[in-house]
């Protein structure tokens, strides 16, 4: 727990009504450096800014959330700290490398200083974009043209300085996308080449950045589903989850037993086939091309699957707030017993090509590694850091959904590589079709919404035969679900590993703020540390162990 | 500007023939160039997987070179921050040329009405086929494609696209 902490600062911080840690912004650096290094708080989970522009009853317009968990991963601390009007404070990126990215985000986006930040510039947002578009008084629908790509030669010049390159003369610039056939979408890494050998990279992200979190406060809480999806849309339901789960945490409500259990069927099922197409992925880097049929078709199979249970192939937006949109059909568990079939088939088919396969060991073992430690001081989570040895997952630090009771393992490698981090990947397919039969075979009959219709809409039934349920109706779909006034933050295992939201609720059918703490962003902030020093073709490879997903990254 | 047979035929039978003739080797031989961004970038990895298998249109040699493509496909949504970049490959791309907008961010924005997403590529680039959905069905890809075949046949040798006139947001 947090002793040193509260015993150095007991006189400087106040709790506030949701359990953060208030502190004076000129201690924030101090109180880091106790938790870090006394309490041993050392992952920082997230940063994030609020704007309190329509809320009058706060000291300032600005404040800043930091969210920590202790080695254990098991106790999370908020810290928050009000920003007066030099919009200043210090920057914590000295103590976590994590809070590099993070910090500019906060920049961008709400236009708040770091001082002492190495690189305080933009990051979601182009060069020639003027204004903090998260900021409440920044019209949501003001776009801005970019003209031009940046250079990205301003932090590749001290980037090559710190490694004793005065010159340029002997290096060759490369840009590794954004439109790259191995940057798996819109994600851009400029390097500089000695040979094959990359000197030094620098990455640049922001280019799938399409307004998550400003479109959330525009809308209702089951509104904001459909945008969840559109997150990590490997694995949609994995985030409808996440969200849904978050929101019914404010709201204080437990599920119904059968909507758990479909939760975990459902989003380990989510799980499997976000697995299925990142190792897909990362086989035809490779070269390794009938491997992604034998991967992708199973895939196939489990759209046709969720087709018939939610209406959509890949977006499926089945969640709600307190439940979900359908219950099971007919002949489920027949149509999931064929998927898990396919998919072991396709696993097992495509280890048979690979597991003993030279190259294929020479191509990924002790290539793109990553040490636990950095790993943790980064904010690597899920298959990443388990890949390097560090057992933190959600489902077991912190189980929700009864996932204390399920038998399962959690994946582990030891050296963090890239064969590491594809393994750990095939273990845990297995794993979560492990804790799918579980869970049908437990699979209780019952309601699959929580029975209070401020939350749930009303049976169809009762919306067209009596005025109490055409009520009901009405206002859950004109206000939305009234959420009361928070700020809260919660997770779960994604298909990435700790995929949370942290809300900010008024009170009223639309959140205030939504920030959601994606785990690719911390592992793409990692990629260009961890690939300096290797060539070109491995850095290809690390990227797609990495699974970084851009929807979720750049939200 | 009319070169190679046309120059030298001009509208005669032979040149109709061959006209025809092209087409044909065109529609069954596009080599598509996926720009895809997001969402819809992973329906198209079906559309190209057995179960679809564009093959059977004559599709499935997609290239990541602009230099070597005839389709452009965009899949996905674009942000300001990527039009600079849509714009550059697809002025990479030699004439004739064809582009589909797949899905609704790529045609309108979709549901991302907001500071970061680009309304539409059409503001950007000129677009020959148009998909809905969001994302759309692999049917619907291999739809637009059938659709741009069909461009490709009611449309002669003589006509040079690259006169076409179009004037985006980002054209100076
Ligand atoms: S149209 Fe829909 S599925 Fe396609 S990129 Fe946009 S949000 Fe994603």
């Amino acid at each position: 727990m947090s002793k040193s902490f509260k015993e150095q600062f007991k006189t400087s911080y106040s709790v506030d009504a949701y359990g953060a840690f208030v502190l004076d912004k000129a201690l924030i650096f101090k109180a880091f450096q106790t938790l870090l290094e006394e309490d041993n708080y050392t992952f920082l989970v997230d940063i994030t800014a609020i704007d309190y522009l329509h809320v009058k009853t706060q000291p300032e317009r600005f404040a800043v959330v930091y969210l920590l968990r202790d080695q254990n991963f098991q106790n999370l601390i908020t810290i928050k700290t009000y920003i007066d009007s030099s919009l200043a404070t210090q920057s914590v990126t000295p103590l976590f490398k994590s809070a590099n990215w993070a910090e500019r985000e906060i920049w961008d986006q709400y236009g708040i200083h770091f001082k002492n930040h190495p690189n305080l510039k933009r990051i979601l947002n182009h060069k020639e974009f003027v204004g903090h578009p998260l900021r409440k008084d920044y019209p949501i629908t003001q776009g801005q043209l970019c003209h031009q790509s940046d250079t990205l030669m301003d932090e590749m010049t001290p980037r090559l300085k710190s490694k004793g390159y005065t010159s340029h003369e002997d290096l060759m610039f490369l840009n590794l996308g954004p439109a790259h056939p191995a940057s798996h979408g819109t994600i851009r890494t400029f390097v500089a080449l000695d040979g094959e050998n990359i000197t030094s990279a620098v990455s640049e992200i922001g280019y799938l950045h399409r307004g998550f979190e400003k479109s959330c406060e525009n809308h209702t809480y089951n509104q904001i589903i459909p945008y969840t999806d559109r997150l990590n849309y490997c694995s949609a339901i994995l985030n409808n989850i996440a969200y849904a789960h978050a929101v019914e945490g404010i709201l204080g409500v437990d599920l119904p037993e059968r909507a758990k259990f479909i939760r975990v069927i459902i989003g380990e099922l989510s799980r499997i086939i976000d697995h299925l197409v990142c190792l897909a992925a990362i086989l035809v880097d490779m070269g390794a091309l009938t491997n992604y049929w034998y991967l992708y078709n199973p895939r196939e199979k489990v759209y046709d699957l969720l087709s018939k249970l939610t209406g959509a192939r890949l977006t499926n937006s089945y969640m709600r707030i307190g439940g979900m949109s359908y219950d099971l059909y007919d002949g489920f568990e027949h149509d999931l017993k064929v998927c898990l079939k396919e998919i072991q088939q396709g696993v097992s088919d495509t280890l048979k090509l690979i597991e003993h396969n030279r190259i294929f060991h020479d191509r990924t073992q002790n290539v793109g590694i990553i040490s636990k430690e950095d790993a943790i001081n980064r904010g690597l989570s899920g298959p990443n850091l388990r890949a390097c040895g560090v057992p933190y997952d959600l489902r077991v630090t912190a189980p929700y959904y009864h996932y204390e009771t399920f038998d399962f393992d959690i994946a582990l490698g030891s050296v963090g590589d890239v064969y590491d981090r594809m393994m750990v990947r095939f273990e845990e397919i297995k794993q979560s079709t492990r804790i799918i039969h579980q869970a049908m075979q437990r699979l209780p009959e019952g309601a699959i919404c929580v029975q209070d219709h401020a939350i749930s809409l009303p049976p169809k039934k009762e919306v067209y035969s009596n005025i109490e349920g055409l009520m009901n109706q009405f206002k859950l779909i004109y206000e939305g679900v009234k959420v009361p006034a928070s700020e809260y933050y919660r997770a779960i295992e994604g298909g990435n590993g700790e995929l949370g939201f942290f809300i900010v609720s008024d009170g009223s059918g639309t959140p205030y703020k939504v920030k959601v703490r994606p785990p690719c962003f911390y592992a793409m902030a990692a990629y260009p540390r961890i690939i300096e020093g290797s060539m070109i073709a491995d850095a290809v490879l690390t990227l797609g162990s990495l699974n970084i997903i851009a929807g979720e990254l750049d939200r | 500007m009319a070169v190679g047979a046309e120059a030298i035929f001009g509208e005669s039978l032979i040149t109709t023939k061959l006209d025809s003739a092209i087409s044909w080797a065109r529609e069954s031989s596009m080599w598509p160039y996926v720009f895809g961004t997001a969402c819809c970038a992973i329906e198209f990895m079906s559309v190209a997987s057995s179960k679809y298998d564009i093959s059977r249109f004559g599709a499935e040699v997609v290239r990541f070179s602009p230099r070597q493509a005839d389709l452009l496909i965009i899949a996905g949504t674009v942000s300001y921050k990527q039009a600079p970049i849509l714009k550059k490959i697809y002025d990479q791309m030699s004439e004739p040329k064809w582009v589909i907008s797949a899905g609704a961010c790529a045609c309108s924005g979709g549901f991302y009405d907001n500071y970061t997403t680009l309304q539409g590529i059409d503001s950007i680039i000129p677009v020959d086929v148009y998909v809905a959905g969001c994302p759309p069905r692999p049917e619907a890809f291999l739809d637009a494609l059938l659709e741009v075949q069909k461009i490709q046949a009611s449309q002669s040798l003589l006509e040079d696209r690259a006169k076409r006139i179009f004037k985006g947001v980002l054209d100076v």
